[in-house]
């Protein structure tokens, strides 16, 4: 049995083996391992050497400089930028940090802004159940969900159960990217849904009267959508009606998005065998069960990737909430630029809204991932 | 129930046959665009009957089984299932389709849902039986096309035979009174259409009313009452197995037997 250690022996001298006795061999290690793994993939050819040597030169260029900038070199406390400049040669983040509050609140009033934290929290809880499907009692837990929006408005703009009344004009800040961004996805995926389906359907007026919404509001700028928001929509409301602002704001990124949404719900759809519908319609399901059973989740999960791209480009949209005069986290930190004491610090508010907008970004991305992978039954 | 019974009896004007044929069809014509695929097509079907359908590429075989459970929308003619009249009342096709199982050629699984979750679904939200009990009943008919330990699976994990013998089971899952092949092995490699065809063969055996769209002959004689030969959307001749694969009537069905009996 010498032999037993050679794979590598010449077919028709005696098998080591009996015919259909041969084990499984390890995998020999030249086919992994960290050490085959960086050969093949930073090494493997010219090529590829030379662009992973770049690479690291460019590295070692950018990261230290940086480094030194964002944290080694930065000054975290002070009251204006000489303060700043006398403590250290990097980024002046006392200037974001005595602003924080107005960065995350606007101009929610002071005292009321434990509402706003709370607003915050509740958040998570309505998303958990959406988010996760192994969370403990998800059934009651997605009842919450759903009453969630009237919750949020109630304890955000207040005036009733002893609530003290917010205009949504003090709204500002991240608080109002979050709201704008939070109700825009929420919304846009179910109305996408029944756009996509309305265009695919059998009533011709139906599907006209889809077609015309999705292609006009992906024929408009948002910015166009969102003056007309500001401006137009007064002239419809009645006279004395007060038609919040923000609200108008809401509904038109909604349906901005909604649009958007509806293409790629169908480009999903699209890729959905015929015969699927067939097994769903011959087994007697009714229309909206085989698709909420059938087409929508498969559909949906083909879509991912465009549903997160279009959630991730409206969340960065809401910072056009600027033409019609309120102040998100960019505004905010774009009109404190102007404070005298603090002059020339946009760096440091440009990187630091980056940095916010990067974040929420990065984690709805890492979660379609996750998503996707969860999904993958091996078809 | 009842009453539609008989006013599909009483509709069945020209029929000889007595309200037991399972399925009626009636003069019926169907048309994609301008193209006349079925012509006046006339069959009935009684309970427990098994029919094999057979003819060349094209000749509407297909659409003549899609038709009995409202896949395809015929134009002239009536189709009467389970005493129902088919028409475009979406209660009655819901009705009809309810008590009609169908098994595609390509199986057409769900692949986001497990084996068994396959098999339940059309229970739980079509006839409303509670979970627990259609699990279990799911199981039982797992175990009779022989793969329950593949429950827990999802379809793209299967192999075409076993995915075809799941479909089957999801079928029978809503216990149809009627069921409908359409080229059930065509997609399959040799070694698995026996196994799904044995799995037909036994559903023969407990008395499901079947038709076939299928090419296996072998099965054919095995198992069908009568065999239907179709060309050009038309029935040419029907007979039981025997006299039709011995003693073809009609030229074209000797043609066609002579190619498929050739290779
Ligand atoms: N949706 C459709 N629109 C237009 N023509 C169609 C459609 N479906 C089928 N046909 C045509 O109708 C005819 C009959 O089709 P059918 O699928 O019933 O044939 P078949 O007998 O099942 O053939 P095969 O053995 O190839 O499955 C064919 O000529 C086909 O091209
Ligand atoms: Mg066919």
């Amino acid at each position: 049995m010498a032999n037993t250690q050679n794979p590598d022996m010449t077919p028709g001298l005696t098998n080591a083996y009996e015919p259909g006795e041969h084990p499984d061999w390890p995998a020999p290690s030249s086919v992994k391992g960290p050490v085959h793994w960086i050969k093949t993939n930073l090494f493997g050819s010219v090529t590829n050497t030379l662009l992973t040597l770049l690479t690291i030169y460019l590295l070692y260029k950018i990261i230290p400089s940086m480094v030194d900038w964002m944290f080694l070199d930065a000054a975290y406390t002070g009251t204006s930028r000489k303060d700043c400049e006398a403590q250290a040669s990097g980024a002046c983040w006392a200037f974001i940090g005595t602003r924080l509050q107005l960065f995350i609140y606007g101009f929610y009033p002071d005292a009321e802004r434990w509402r706003v934290n709370l607003t915050a929290v509740l958040l998570v809880a309505a998303l958990a159940p959406v988010l996760y499907d192994n969370v403990p009692h998800r059934g009651k837990a997605l009842i919450f969900t759903a009453l969630y929006p009237v919750i949020a408005g109630v304890l955000l703009v207040g005036g009733i159960f002893g609530l003290e009344f917010v205009p949504t004009d003090q709204f500002g800040g991240l608080m109002l990217n979050v709201i704008i961004g939070v109700t825009g996805i929420a919304f846009s995926l179910p109305i996408g849904i029944c756009l996509a389906l309305g265009r695919q359907s059998h009533l011709p007026v139906l599907r006209i009267v889809c077609v015309a919404f999705i292609e006009f509001i992906r024929g408009v700028p948002l910015i166009t959508l969102l003056f007309v928001a500001a401006v137009m929509l007064s002239y419809f409301v009645p006279p004395g009606t007060n038609f919040d602002l923000l609200v108008r704001m809401l509904i038109m990124v909604t349906l901005f998005a909604s649009g958007y949404m509806a293409e790629v719900i169908r480009g999903g759809l699209q890729a959905i065998p015929k015969g699927q519908y067939e097994a769903a319609d011959s087994m007697g399901l009714k229309y909206w069960q085989s698709m909420r059973l059938i087409i929508l989740p498969q559909a949906l999960k083909i879509a991912i990737p465009g549903i997160v791209n279009t959630f991730i480009a409206l969340y960065k949209d809401t910072t056009l909430v600027i033409v019609i005069g309120r102040l998100d986290i960019l505004g905010i930190g774009r009109s404190s630029l102007a404070d005298s004491k603090w002059q020339g610090l946009s760096t440091e508010v440009y990187v630091f809204v980056a940095i916010f907008f990067f974040i929420s970004c990065f984690l709805m991305s890492r979660y379609s991932l996750y998503l996707e992978k969860k999904l993958h039954t091996g078809h | 129930m009842a009453e539609t019974q008989t006013a599909a009896t009483a509709g069945a004007i020209g029929s000889s046959k007595g309200s037991d044929d399972i399925i009626q069809i009636q003069g019926m014509h169907k048309w994609y665009g301008d193209f006349h695929v079925l012509k006046d097509i006339n069959l009935s079907v009684k309970a427990k009957e098994r029919i094999v359908i057979c003819g060349p590429s094209g000749s509407g075989k297909s659409t003549l089984i899609r038709c009995i459970n409202r896949l395809e929308e015929h134009q002239k003619g009536d189709i009467y299932v389970n005493g129902i009249e088919l028409t475009n009342d979406l209660k009655n096709i819901d009705l009809i389709r309810r008590e009609v199982g169908m098994v595609f050629q390509h199986f057409n699984l769900f692949p986001h849902l497990t084996v068994l979750e396959n098999c339940t679904l059309g229970p739980i939200w079509v006839r409303q039986t509670p979970k627990k009990e259609a699990e279990a009943i799911a199981m039982q008919y797992l175990e009779r096309v022989k793969i329950p330990e593949q429950a827990l699976k999802f379809p793209g994990q299967l192999s075409g035979g076993q995915q075809q013998r799941v479909a089957i089971a999801r079928s029978l899952c809503m216990s149809p009174k009627i069921m409908l092949f359409d080229e059930p092995t065509s997609a399959l490699d040799p070694e698995m259409i026996k196994e799904v065809l044995d799995t037909m063969i036994e559903l023969a055996d407990t008395g499901m009313t079947m038709l076939c769209v299928t090419h296996e002959m072998g099965f054919a004689k095995t198992v069908a009452d009568r065999v239907i030969f179709m060309d050009g959307g038309e029935i040419i001749e029907q007979n039981e197995p025997h006299s039709f694969f011995d003693n073809p009537q009609h030229e074209r069905t000797q043609l066609f037997l002579s190619q498929i009996l050739a290779h």
